[in-house]
């Protein structure tokens, strides 16, 4: 077995017990991504030669006798909307093809702190919209599974670079569903935390009031591992939340026996596909012979989400998106002779089509006259979904879905449609609507050989419900064993 | 018709520089000054990725500031985002307050010539300053300077109560005394951290509805904004008589030429998209904290005008001069801890002190020196070791270089000549070489008396004591 192919709870007890180095493990990542990423195209940039040196100085503590954090030297890759000082922060957009950071996010210094090793900036949609990474202005990335179809979006490079094992774990964002959807399509862990357990301060914003940073993992174990080292309240974030910091490995736990886990019909009918209906169904079997019980219930207003969603994201877009103008940073035009042309043409030239798309929907749904049509009737709908969510909770501890309606679509096929795209994130938005947990893992293979993902939601701030039903789940079933080709 | 048949209408829209140390959503500091883009961070220059955190200072003098103005305090208050295109606007975006300010429904009294009145605020809220541009004298392009962006600001906005430039005067006049008793800002209007935008309309006396105003904005001085309006509700005025109609628009007041011109940049009425802040959680305020801040307030100038007259026996006229302004008050009240004498206190500063800063063109916050000297020298009056002449030479001395006045009569040898001797010498050298002020006296004409008192001032340059030459030249005449 090659190094890049253990969970990173395996490869820090090798470390431990000193059976292999950071820089072997670095290096054979390096090897690996050279090897595979030129058919994937995960990442967008790759920072070899500082991982390498940071891999070595890890060594050298260890070797000393330093104290090291237990993950000192183990590699990460970062999706490219989240800041490391001196290093380019694209957000897959002509926008930002040569904007150097000139900080760092809080995730990074929290992972600097456990002196993790960067391998590189991982491949998105641009600016974090889309649901295939087909909308990257720089390429696309494909699903290792099958390379004529999409990783999912916006987090494409972050899922496929696990799923190919160019990296141990990643970090993606996860606005509507761009953690959770790819990690469905790309057969991997993917967690979307609470809205607020996590610091925004640092990842360029996509949907301020909706976007959350979460880690992307070959398995549960790992996935609450790297929650632990990003988890916790920043001073630099007023929407993070100060509360005590959880261990959430102590979540592991193997046993649902009383669990109560609800099952909303609406997730299982119309417009999901067949096989991922079954899936679905056989997970939850499988829940109830591990002792849960499982009921199906009904989320009626969350089929309003995909609405809700467009509606707030696109407006909060709209406004984030300003400081892209051609001033201080970022793509300029070379056409100008007033101020108004720098800022029409660089954000003409700078941004991609579906930027703009939403761009334009956000303003419009802002400006004066529709205001109230739009933008206010959205945040009372997307209060009613949050009451609705809230009023399942007290009956369950958790519920159940498909994480995406259909497996990995082919490239090229829905990015001509706009709506049709919006709709593969139907189950996934909801809980961004919420501001709620949700992880994704895979649970079969479709009859093309492609994972379906499961989707398991809890309540705010409750992600060990989610980590114990799901590690109940891994632990007794064995996906793990189908690997990509 | 004639100008009396108009009734001119304004309304203030008072931009005022937070003096926190910090900015308001980074920790970047809020010095004026600096080289270009040194109080800079990723916050302020909007860099991707960047959050503001309120810093709750602001929100604290915002409330003050209320308080203060007898506002009504919001306790459910946000930010919202005010979106538009320039290049002093980093993120695009203003972080301002739109439906939920801070402070809400108060007041103001200034005096006019008919009495007290009432100008009505309607709302005071927090938000950020812009950067600056400075367009280069060569041509070159511009360059932006974002030291001033994220310097707090509260936006005063008076319901269109004013009806001349005199009682606008008074009522910026009465925001800033407010401001700076309670200690929010510097007010600092030739560095702009004081500035309004004005709302003129005109309309015939009598009507109800108001007519079409224009705005002025940025205006940073007392005597721009008095000539501005004055200006403006002629023109509009004119203009009516013309049968023209007034166009709602912006103006931009010319001060060399003295005229309102039309800034057709501002294209369209601008759509600023007005959402609540997604970065920032809703400022809420309990009863505690809103009752805490009013406790900490300072006495404010109509307490400090009523207990001035009781206590010290002001009149009318000198206490309401006194407590005009937070420098001349706690000059004052500095001052009489150590001479005592709230009379000959407040008299210098009405009079002598406002009279010099008037001739150097400047405002009470420029006054250098403290109650400290002004006590001395008050105490050396009383002690007859000068005369009120000197005590005038000594206040523009103070206002070049601040030392203790006793140490600058010794230097400039201005000591009162208070020895009977010395004074009597004089006297009768006055006598000897005026007889025919003698003889007039003695005839009857006391006016004489005072010829010859002022011949003694000028012959010891102002130094003698004035009520010893007085009862000495009456003793000499009357032998």
């Amino acid at each position: 077995m090659e190094l890049y192919e253990y969970t990173v709870h395996e490869l820090v007890e090798k470390l431990e017990k000193r059976e292999v180095t950071s820089e072997e493990i670095t290096r054979s990542y390096f090897n690996r991504i050279k090897e595979k990423d030129p058919e994937v195209k995960a990442y967008v940039s790759t920072l070899e030669e500082e991982a390498m040196k940071k891999a070595k100085q890890v060594d050298e503590d260890r070797k000393t006798g330093k104290q090291v954090s237990k993950f000192a030297g183990i590699p990460i890759g970062i999706k490219d909307n989240m800041c490391i000082t001196g290093t380019k922060t694209t957000c897959s957009s002509k926008m930002l093809e040569n904007f150097v950071a000139p900080y760092n996010a809080t995730v990074i210094e929290n992972l600097n702190k456990q002196d993790l090793v960067y391998l590189g900036k991982l491949n998105m949609d641009e600016f974090a919209m889309g649901s295939s990474t087909e909308h990257s202005a720089f390429f696309k990335t494909h699903n290792p599974w099958d390379l004529a179809r999409v990783p999912g979006g916006s987090s494409g490079g972050s899922a496929a670079a696990v799923a190919a094992d160019l990296a141990p774990w990643t970090l993606g964002s996860d606005t509507g569903g761009s953690i959770r959807q790819p990690a469905s399509l790309c057969g991997i862990v993917g967690l979307k935390p609470t809205y607020g357990l996590v610091s925004r301060y640092g990842l360029v914003a996509f949907a301020s009031s909706l976007d959350q940073i979460g880690p992307l993992t070959k398995d549960v174990t790992d996935s609450a591992m790297l929650l632990n080292l990003i988890a916790g309240h920043d001073d630099k974030d007023s929407t993070s939340i100060d509360m005590e910091k959880k261990d959430y490995t102590k979540s592991l736990i193997n046993d649902v026996k009383g669990m109560k886990i609800g099952l909303p019909k609406e997730y299982i009918g119309e417009g999901v596909n067949e096989e991922v209906r079954n899936a679905v169904l056989a997970v939850a079997k499988k829940y109830e012979e591990m002792g849960a019980i499982v009921e199906e219930c009904s989320l009626d207003v969350g089929k309003y989400s995909t609405a809700v969603y467009y509606i707030i994201a696109c407006a909060e877009a709209s406004s984030n998106l300003g400081r892209f103008d051609g001033i201080r940073y970022g793509y300029r035009t070379e056409k100008f002779d007033n101020l108004k042309d720098i800022y029409k043409n660089s954000r003409s030239e700078g941004f991609g089509p579906e930027v703009k798309r939403r761009i334009i929907l956000g303003t419009y749904v802002l400006s004066s006259g529709y205001y109230d049509a739009y933008y206010k009737k959205a945040q009372k709908v997307r209060t009613v979904i949050k009451n609705s969510f809230n009023k399942l909770f007290e009956k369950y501890d958790i519920l159940l879905s498909p994480t995406s309606p259909t497996t990995a679509f082919k490239i090229g096929e829905k990015s001509n449609n706009p709506v049709e795209m919006y709709l593969a994130d139907s189950c996934t938005v909801p809980v961004n609507i919420g501001g709620l947990p949700a992880i994704s893992m895979p649970c079969a293979l479709d009859s093309k050989g492609l994972p379906i993902g499961l989707q398991l939601i809890g309540k705010a701030f409750d992600e060990e419900k989610i980590f114990r039903a799901a590690y109940t789940y891994e632990q007794n079933t064995n996906f793990r064993e189908n690997k990509p080709q | 018709m004639s100008r009396d048949d108009y009734e001119v209408v304004i309304g203030l829209e008072v931009h005022c520089e937070l003096s926190t140390k910090t900015k308001i959503f980074c920790s970047c500091s809020t010095e004026f000054g600096g080289e270009p883009n040194s109080h800079c961070c990723p916050i302020c220059m909007a860099m991707p990725g960047a959050l503001p955190v309120l810093n709750e200072k602001v929100v604290e003098y915002a409330v003050k500031a209320g308080l203060a103005t007898n506002c009504s305090i919001e306790k459910n208050s946000k930010n919202d985002r005010k979106n538009y295109f320039y290049p002093d606007t980093p993120k695009a975006y203003q972080i301002s307050q739109f439906d939920k300010p801070l402070c809400y429904e108060g007041y103001v009294t200034i005096e006019t010539e008919d009495g007290e009145k009432q100008i009505r605020i309607e709302r005071i809220h927090i938000e950020e300053d812009a950067g600056k541009l400075n367009h280069d004298e060569y041509g070159r392009g511009t360059f932006i300077d974002l030291n001033r962006a994220g310097v707090p600001l509260i936006e005063v906005v008076s319901k269109p109560d004013m009806r001349n430039s005199q009682e606008v005067e008074a009522y910026m006049r009465k925001l800033k005394s407010i401001f700076e008793y309670i200690g929010i800002s510097d007010c600092k209007m030739e560095q702009g951290s004081l500035r309004a935008d004005v709302n003129v309309s005109v309309r015939k006396r009598g009507e109800k509805e108001f007519g079409t105003r224009t705005e002025m904005k940025n205006m940073n001085s007392f005597r721009n904004i008095v000539r501005a309006i004055d200006y403006e509700a002629e023109r509009q005025i004119e203009e009516i008589e013309k049968g023209n109609k007034i166009a709602q628009e912006s103006l931009r007041w010319d001060e060399i030429s003295g005229r309102t011109f039309s800034m057709r940049d501002k294209e369209d009425a601008q759509d600023y998209r007005y959402f609540p802040e997604p970065d920032l959680v809703a400022i809420r305020l309990s009863d505690e904290y809103i009752e805490k801040i009013k406790k900490q307030l300072p006495e404010l100038p109509e307490s400090r005008k009523k207990r001035y007259k009781e206590q010290y026996e002001l009149t009318e006229k000198a206490a309401n001069f006194v407590t005009s302004s937070k420098y001349y008050s706690d000059l004052f009240e500095e001052a009489i801890k150590i001479c005592n004498n709230p009379k000959t206190t407040g008299n210098l500063i009405m009079s002598d002190i406002a009279r010099i800063l008037n001739e150097r063109e400047e405002e009470p916050n420029c006054i250098k020196f403290t109650g400290k000297e002004l006590g001395e020298l008050v105490t050396l009056i009383d002690k007859g070791k000068i005369s009120s002449a000197i005590a005038k030479k000594v206040l523009e001395e103070l206002f070049n270089e601040v030392k203790m006045p006793s140490k600058i009569i010794e230097e400039k040898g201005w000591i009162q000549i208070s020895d009977e001797e010395s004074i009597k010498q004089v006297v009768l050298k006055i006598l000897e070489n005026n007889s025919q002020s003698v003889l007039d006296y003695k005839a009857g004409k006391d006016r004489a008396l005072g010829f010859l008192v002022g011949q003694a001032m000028k012959e010891t340059k102002g130094k003698a004591n004035p009520q010893m030459l007085n009862k000495m030249f009456l003793e000499e005449l009357n032998k």
